[in-house]
């Protein structure tokens, strides 16, 4: 056991209780922490993949701006603690199994399609720089497209949540 | 260079892809269910990362940059939704919200 997986299997942990936790608060606001949790935990992953500036955007826009985003919007609509419903039972014995059955079989197919190649460890991909020179030479069109869509974004975001008056 | 075997990372990024379809699938309250799917976008993300380490390429990348800024559109449009949603209907439950107008 080296350093960096033990430091891989801690991250995993606090990435998947993290998200078990998600599931199982019932207050929406302790969802948005336990979510907050899990992006802090991917981006030390990133890290770890040599992803520096990856890990960067996601502690910045992921874990700063959209969450705060939802931690606003659950203190705004006042958002308490989630209905029981009668509906969940069937949810319970057939929609978790399938679902376990679903996130098993994922995890299945990723590890064995991958198996064939991990003999490669790869190699660091890439510095910032070579990701910069490489989002505004191949990529600078869609990188100028998305600054439309996050404009469009914001006037759709501002014109639904207007009041009517 | 790295030591841990890269589909152990995968592995997780199926392992929380399942966890948030099942929130997705279980969950009542619309603000949860939003976040389930930023958790399954972020496990694509980490899958994304994780290939592009594999084959030293860095469209992955940059990919998972597109990622996050459409997540961050996403989330500013569906939250205008639910606030109305919320205005309207009084509840967040989305058992309550089966007509598309009222």
């Amino acid at each position: 056991m080296t350093l960096e997986l033990i430091l891989f299997f801690l991250l995993a942990a606090v990435a998947v209780a993290g998200a078990v936790n998600l599931i199982l608060q019932r207050h929406p606001i302790h969802s948005a922490l336990s979510l907050i949790v899990v992006m802090g935990a991917l981006a030390a992953l990133y890290l770890l993949l040599g992803a520096e500036f990856i890990a960067a955007v996601q502690i910045i826009v992921y874990a700063g701006a959209i969450m705060v985003l939802f931690v606003l919007v659950i203190m705004l609509l006042n958002a308490g603690e989630e209905e029981r419903t009668n509906l969940s039972r069937m949810a319970r014995y057939v929609g978790l199994p399938v679902g376990f059955f679903l996130l098993f079989e994922l995890a299945y197919v990723m590890a064995r399609a991958a198996g064939t190649q991990a003999a490669a460890p790869g190699v660091a991909p890439a510095s910032t720089r070579q990701l910069a020179t490489m989002l505004f030479r191949e990529f600078v069109l869609p990188f100028e497209l998305t600054s439309i869509l996050i404009l469009i974004a914001i006037l759709g975001a501002v014109v639904l949540a207007r009041r009517e008056s | 260079m790295t030591v841990v075997p890269l589909p152990y990372y995968l592995v997780l990024s199926a392992i929380l892809f399942g966890l948030g379809a099942i929130g997705f699938v279980f969950k009542r309250n619309v603000i949860t269910i939003f976040m389930a799917i930023e958790l399954m976008l972020n496990a694509v993300n980490l899958a994304f990362v994780t290939f592009s380490r594999m084959h030293g390429q860095l469209q992955g990348q940059v990919f998972v940059l597109f990622v996050i800024v459409v997540a961050a559109a996403e989330a500013a449009v569906g939250l205008a939704i639910i606030i109305v949603i919320a205005r309207s209907r009084q509840s967040l439950n989305v058992e309550r919200v089966d007509l598309l107008k009222l």
